[in-house]
């Protein structure tokens, strides 16, 4: 598949576009777009009373666009925290942290969430889909927040459930489909407003073993066709479908593996 | 987010939870319908006192004999003294000496028995002078009133009310009948125009049963000879409602010359005003509506009240879908107005239809209490205005807590 044919992809050169950075029929790979992610020494200290937990103590990641990146951990160990600052649903303690090359760390709360409209799709351990809605209109809330017309909307999220393979589950609620079949429709929310990064947070943790190796297959998938995915969890075999790992233990990286050593888009 | 899309969205919320949202409007509902009714029972019973005063006639004092401030113990009390006389009542319709009065009328009242053919009827008998007519604000339906001449003569000749007239002569045309009082045949000239009875009316019981004569012909034939000059009470009539205290003053001042009473402490007649009485009765009315209203407010807050307990709950119930909503790109500003937005069509729901129930109750409840109930579309309108600033007064605080929700706990929340 060509990027030209991702749902909602109608709208190139705008920065950090996934369609301009890997074409796949030429092979080339545009060196001056700016990492998907760069942290530097990022630190979070959460206050709980007079308690300080350092959640996380000086991590630096870079994230290349077009790379399929798993950031593992045991519970406890920070993951989740990077994962909240990684999709600016919070901000840094102290450190820098550059969301395709836009500083956020010192952002307000309006201007984040501006961030995450357009530049991250994130997708759920417990898929959190609203219940009371439909799959279509689940798929177009991140459009609805981009302010996008009702019609496009539709358009978009009918798309980017056909890009799942949900295009004859459109019109079902949340609780007549399968956990599968849910994942998928919060895949392609995450997925319909084209963004930089998709996040995914334990996305396989509950589903069982066939619906996980579907949704990791269609991770896998949409990887091949450019995009940048990063995958939080705590299962080895997971972790295994990223071309690297990123290993968190006590809210520091271990074994830092430089970015650059790694042969980015497969 | 345009603004349709935000009321789209807060609107489907609401719906979603349609027994909650149906028992907050309940709240709402309650309250501004007893607003509605209880604002328009007091309206109705003002309207209602209102016409009473215009048909008592206007701008009355009325002079007694006897004082009510009884204060040396000495003195006869309030009406039993005949200190008022003709002389008092030419008197006061001189313009020089009282320029606010614009008429006076000097009656005796006695109940007597009257009767027509085989018809008994007792009543009360008011003599009194031509100026009455104007003094009462009353009209002629048939006939003519009585006249200066017939003063002057002692003409045997009566005025009836249409009750009277009804009850004497039923059917038949009473001018020129002629009816037995106390045994006096006098024949009947007119008969007042009806004005209805008037519970709050202090000087005649009912204004539609009386018999008017003239009031030397009542002093000659009904009241006996040693009160001659004598009269139960003087009507004055001041020259518009503005002057009403002037005429006061000046039948006070001019009454009190007269009688050789130096002190008004001391004075042996007391004036009354019909409007002292129906304004009481007016502000007991008021004061019924203000307390009535209060009640009905308090309820209304309750319902406010109602209004945000829920916006709260709801709130905390879709803690995680605000927290999604937040990470899929919606700003604090749109949570908020969402949640505005809901918590105001509670409200307006609630209005529109404790408006429709109020109007409903007004239609139906007069058939089973005596009172009128007077819906103003203002007042209508107002009340709904109040319900859906109750909505939004009420919802923002809970929609402030939503939208300073931050994602990541909102997102955790089980």
């Amino acid at each position: 598949m060509t990027p030209s044919e991702h749902p909602g992809s109608g709208s190139p050169g705008s920065p950090g576009d996934t369609a301009e950075v890997w074409v796949e029929s030429t092979g080339t790979y545009p060196l001056v777009q700016p990492p998907v992610i760069e942290a530097h020494d990022v630190w979070k200290t959460y206050r709980n009373g007079s308690l300080e937990v350092d959640a996380l103590r000086g991590v630096s990641v870079e994230i290349r666009s077009g790379e399929y990146v798993a950031i593992t951990g045991p519970s406890g160990s920070g993951k989740s925290t990077l994962m909240h600052i990684l999709g600016c649903l919070d901000v840094p303690t102290s450190g820098s942290f550059l969301l395709a090359g836009e500083d956020v760390s010192t952002m307000s709360e309006e201007e984040l969430a501006h961030v995450r409209n357009r530049r991250i799709g994130f997708v759920f351990q417990q898929f959190n889909l609203l219940a009371s809605m439909s799959a279509w209109r689940n798929v177009e809330l991140p459009l609805l927040y981009a302010g996008v017309e009702r019609s496009e909307r539709k358009r978009r999220a009918l798309g980017a459930l056909e890009r799942v393979g949900l295009d004859t589950r459109v019109d079902h609620r949340p609780g007549e489909l399968s956990g599968g079949q849910q994942q998928r429709v919060a895949m392609a929310r995450a997925l319909v407003t084209d963004p930089d990064l998709i996040l995914a947070d334990e996305p396989t943790g509950n589903l069982d073993s066939v619906s996980a190796a579907d949704v990791l297959g269609l991770l896998d998938e949409l990887h091949r066709s450019g995009r940048t995915i990063v995958l939080i969890t705590h299962e080895a075999d997971v972790a295994e479908a990223a071309d690297r790992t990123v290993r968190i233990r006590d809210g520091q990286i271990l074994d830092p593996e430089p970015a650059t050593s790694v042969a980015v888009g497969r | 987010m345009n603004v349709l899309e935000t009321f789209r969205t807060g609107l489907e919320a609401v719906v979603s939870h349609r027994l909650r949202s149906a028992l907050t409007v309940l709240g709402i509902m309650i309250g501004i319908t007893a607003v509605i009714l209880t604002v328009g029972l007091g309206e109705g019973a003002q309207q209602q006192v209102s016409s009473q005063i215009s048909a008592l006639g206007s701008n009355l004092l009325t002079v007694t004999p006897g004082s009510t401030t009884s204060s040396a113990g000495i003195r006869g009390g309030f009406g039993s003294a005949s200190t008022l006389t003709v002389g008092d009542a030419a008197a006061l319709s001189s313009n020089v000496v009282a320029p606010d009065i614009n008429a006076v009328a000097p009656a005796s009242t006695v109940s007597e028995s009257l009767a027509a053919g085989t018809t008994n009827w007792t009543t009360t008998v008011v003599g009194t002078d031509p100026s009455w007519l104007t003094v009462r604000g009353r009209s002629m339906t048939e006939g003519r009133f009585i006249a200066a001449h017939d003063l002057a003569t002692r003409a045997d000749v009566a005025v009836l009310g249409a009750t009277t007239a009804q009850e004497l002569f039923g059917f038949r045309d009473p001018v020129g009948q002629t009816v037995n009082i106390a045994g006096q045949p006098m024949s009947v000239i007119g008969v007042l125009n009806t004005v209805g009875s008037s519970s709050t009316s202090s000087t005649a019981s009912n204004p539609d049963d009386q018999a008017i004569v003239p009031l030397t012909t009542a002093s000659a034939l009904l009241f006996g000879g040693s009160s001659r000059n004598s009269v139960s009470q003087i009507l004055i009539q001041s020259t518009s409602a503005g002057t009403l205290s002037a005429a006061y003053q000046e039948a006070d001042a001019e009454l009190l010359s007269l009688h050789g009473v130096t002190t008004a402490a001391s004075a042996d007649f007391t004036i009354t005003s019909e409007q002292q009485v129906l304004s009481t009765a007016t502000s007991v009315d008021k004061t019924l509506t203000v307390l009535l209203g209060g009640v009905a407010g308090i309820s209304l807050l309750v319902g406010g009240i109602g209004v945000m307990n829920i916006m709260l709950v709801s709130v905390t119930e879709r803690i995680r879908e605000i927290g999604l909503r937040k990470a899929l790109g919606a700003t604090p500003r749109v949570i908020r107005r969402q949640f505005l937005v809901e918590a105001s069509v509670l409200g307006s729901v609630g209005g529109v239809l404790g408006a429709g129930l109020g109007l409903l109750g007004a239609a139906i409840l007069p058939h089973f209490i005596s009172d009128k109930i007077t819906i103003s579309p203002v007042a209508t309108v107002g009340a709904i205005v109040i319900a859906i600033g109750i909505g939004i007064a009420f919802g923002v605080y809970p929609a402030s807590r939503a939208a300073r929700l931050a994602p990541i706990d909102a997102l955790r929340s089980e």
